[in-house]
């Protein structure tokens, strides 16, 4: 697919029947996010213990530490038992754990794959790579910081943090959903634009509509 | 005839799609024929972000191209900038289920080009990491290739296994994967007390599931329909696809690169190159499966064999000014994919002028897999991406 | 060993420097336009089918770019780089893919990281590892990495960085 696939054009159908068809438009949303306000009120506390206890994560590894998550699905750290499993599709999952430094053109990737996640989502973040660069601070294609493109509501630092330290986080962010902290998704929705002018600042070729999920 | 003429691919190329005077093919999209299927950047069968952008017809694949760039840091840069000592632990982030691989070539090509020479004993201790690093990259490799056939018992079993060998590593060097264990002129530590013991305990664990693992996944009826006659390397491919590794001794050739250029203390070992003449994904993965065993058998023989004691690292002044005449220098070791090499140019300065890292997957991921997809079924892609066992960041570093 | 292969090569090809690296590794330097026909010829007529390595160093210093195509005889067990000298300014060689198609994917990458141009070959222009990347190419020697990504990139500003020698002497070493 070239970027030329994305502007208006005509084509035709099986039938032999001509159309004009823009993609960016007719096949994507471009509507913001919109704020989900939580409720101050007992069943909220219900709702956030009940999604503190179902963390499921996307199985999208993005850098080096994903491979720290085998040793996590399996019976040595078994994650299962704090209610965690890896789902295969964003739709499915409402944990994306960046697992490590981000090219660039993983960034935009990663923002597709967030964007397509549903509510409640959160973001973890491991490695120093994603807090100040780590040991590519001085590399041109990853990013330095992660939290002027998505909302990270945990980081594990480390390089690369070991299993154990990935429990840790875990267990830090149940605690932070059970007390209505982990407020990511409304961040983002509530300083969208900010996040879209970094966004764009970093990927060149920026050929997707703003929020097209 | 010959005999791989049954499953050859250009057999039955005549249906779709025909060529154009200029040898590419003719697919028009908008025939409504032909439908684009990426697969990827993630799969979970392999370590490592890459996409395959499939062009099928049907069911069959018709085209196939490799996109590559997920994970590029820029590390042959990175490491222009660094000073000799300071790279050795940025060079092991560029394959991270083996990381010593790296390590060992890096500190290789240095001390070859500025006259180091490494003690006995850090040669053994080499060879023992490298070795531990290719049972832990096996064992990896079974579960994952088991799982995207759906037999995800393997994988739970082997993970357990390499997590023991991690244990081991841990012990050793102090890391779980990343170890910075081979630096400049040797190694960082001699092995710890006991760890001899703990070590042919943990392998005779492994060597009893392995024969779980033999009954399990290659005594059976789904893994061996779904695999056998399918992805074949044809032998005279090999030179011309750069195919090394278990995927070249599989179609029958002989270069190990631990026979052929001995290294660390690999002339000393006791070893036979397995090789196999089907070349299909069940051939290949029966070959890991067997050099699994070997080096099991190996890690036993240089416990055996390492002298107690002695110096394990060269007496070098101030690493940190070490300054290298200028020369040029090419290092090749066996990983698990087959040769792994760095390609060195120093300028006399402090710093390296170029550092080129030869991965495997160069060759398997691109131009190889591009070549085997053709004609393959959508739900055979996976397998033959993983048979190749391509490992995206050593393909653009 | 390498004594018969440099005379055989030297009856077709001149060939300006030989530097023998060890008795498996030797490297030779060729004239620009006969270094695919040497390649060729170490191919064909000598056994060393096996490419290992093509890769560019950037000699900024000479205005150089060099290309060196690491061969390898499986027969013989020895390794020869031809290394050839091209100019930095609107480089340009010439393709080598009907020797061994996977040579494609070398150039395409070196198209792509030190923007030197090898015409006719399969996809040389296709982006491989960048994704709309429009400044200098990184690997060349002039493409300050450091400071692309001070610029580029949003900092945390907690990051001190120290030359290892110096600040070595200063904490260890005070009085030398």
């Amino acid at each position: 697919m070239s970027l030329e696939d994305l502007y208006r054009k005509t084509t035709i159908s099986p039938d032999g029947e001509e159309f004009e068809i823009n993609p960016i438009e007719d096949y994507f949303c471009t509507d913001k996010p919109e704020e989900v306000k939580p409720v101050q009120n007992i069943l909220e506390k219900f709702y956030n213990w009940a999604r503190s206890e179902s963390i499921w994560i996307l199985g999208f590894g993005t850098g080096c530490g994903a491979i720290e998550m085998r040793p996590l699905m399996t019976p040595r750290f078994d994650a299962y038992r704090y209610g965690i499993q890896w789902r295969p599709t964003p739709r499915q999952a409402n944990l994306l754990i960046i697992s490590g430094y981000l090219s660039t053109k993983t960034l935009k990737r990663v923002i597709r794959v967030y964007e397509q996640m549903q509510n409640p989502k959160y973001v973890m973040a491991l490695g120093s790579c994603t807090i100040n660069g780590g040991m590519y601070f001085d590399s041109y294609n990853t990013i330095k910081r992660l939290d002027y493109y998505l909302p990270v509501d945990v980081y594990v630092a480390g390089c690369m943090p070991r299993p154990e330290a990935l429990l840790a986080g875990v267990v830090k962010l149940k605690t932070l959903i059970k007390t209505g902290m982990a407020e990511g998704a409304n961040d983002y929705a509530n300083r969208f634009d900010w996040y879209k002018t970094n966004q764009k600042a970093v990927i060149l070729n920026w050929d997707m509509p703003d929020y097209n999920w | 005839m010959n005999k791989f003429e049954k499953f050859s691919f250009d057999g039955d190329r005549t249906a779709y799609p025909n060529k154009k005077a200029d040898g590419s093919l003719d697919i028009d999209l908008s025939s409504h024929k032909y439908i684009k299927v990426w697969q990827g950047p993630n799969h979970p069968g392999i370590t490592g972000n890459m996409a395959v952008e499939l062009t099928v017809c049907g069911d069959e694949v018709v085209e196939a191209k490799t996109h590559v760039g997920y994970l590029h840091r820029g590390f042959e840069k990175l490491m222009e900038r660094r000073r000799y000592i300071q790279n050795c632990p940025l060079v092991c982030r560029v394959s991270v289920p083996e990381p010593d691989y790296n390590e060992f070539n890096y500190s290789t090509c240095v001390e070859n080009l500025a006259g180091i020479s490494v003690p006995d004993k850090a040669l053994w201790l080499r060879t023992l990491a490298l070795e531990m690093a290719r049972l832990q990259g096996y064992l990896m490799w079974i579960g994952g290739a088991a799982g995207t056939l759906g037999f995800g018992t393997v994988g739970q079993w082997s993970n357990y296994l390499r997590d023991l060998v991690l244990d081991r590593f841990e012990e050793l060097t102090g890391g779980r994967i990343y170890h910075i264990y081979i630096l400049i002129g040797g190694v960082r530590n001699d092995i710890p007390v006991g760890f001899k013991q703990r070590m042919l305990d943990n392998l005779r664990e492994i060597e009893g599931f392995m024969k779980d693992i033999r009954k399990v996944l290659f005594d059976n009826y789904v893994f061996k329909k779904r695999t056998i006659g399918l992805g074949i390397i044809e032998p005279e491919w090999i030179y011309p696809y750069g195919i090394v590794g278990p995927n070249a001794r599989a179609a029958g050739s002989l270069n190990d690169v631990r026979k052929d250029y001995p290294y660390g203390k690999y002339s000393e070992l006791d070893f036979e190159v397995k090789t196999s003449k089907q070349s299909d994904i069940y051939a290949r993965a029966y070959l890991r499966y067997e050099e699994l065993l070997t080096d099991i058998d190996l890690i036993k023989q240089i416990l055996d064999k390492m002298p107690d004691g002695g110096e394990f690292m060269a007496n070098i002044p101030n690493v940190f000014n070490l300054e290298i005449p200028a020369g040029e220098t090419y290092v090749r070791s066996e990983c698990t994919r087959g040769e792994y090499g760095y390609y060195m140019v120093s300028d006399g300065s402090g710093f390296p002028r170029r550092v080129n890292v030869r991965g495997p997957s160069y060759t398997h991921a691109v131009a190889l897999l591009e070549r085997m997809l053709i004609n393959a079924n959508i739900a055979d892609v996976a397998q033959i991406m993983v048979s190749l066992h391509t490992y995206p960041p050593e393909i653009e570093r | 060993m390498f004594q018969k292969i440099i005379e055989k090569i030297n009856l077709k090809y001149p060939i300006d420097v030989v530097s023998k690296k060890s008795d498996k590794l030797m490297f030779l330097t060729v004239h620009k336009n006969t270094a695919v026909n040497t390649v060729q010829y170490l191919k064909d007529d000598l056994g060393f089918k096996h490419l290992v390595l093509l890769t560019a160093v950037d000699f900024l210093e000479q205005g150089k770019f060099q290309l060196t195509y690491l061969l390898n005889n499986p027969d013989i067990k020895i390794d020869i780089g031809v290394r050839v000298l091209i100019e930095r300014e609107s480089a340009t060689m010439e393709s080598a893919h009907s020797l061994w198609p996977t040579i494609a994917t070398y150039q395409r990458e070196l198209r792509e990281m030190f923007g030197i141009d090898f015409p006719d070959s399969p996809g040389v222009n296709d982006e491989f590892i960048l994704e709309g990347w429009n400044n200098t190419p990184p690997y060349r020697r002039d493409f300050d990495t450091k400071a692309f990504a001070a610029n580029f990139y949003h900092q945390r500003n907690s990051r001190e960085n120290n030359d290892p020698s110096a600040h070595m002497k200063k904490n260890l070493y005070p009085n030398e």
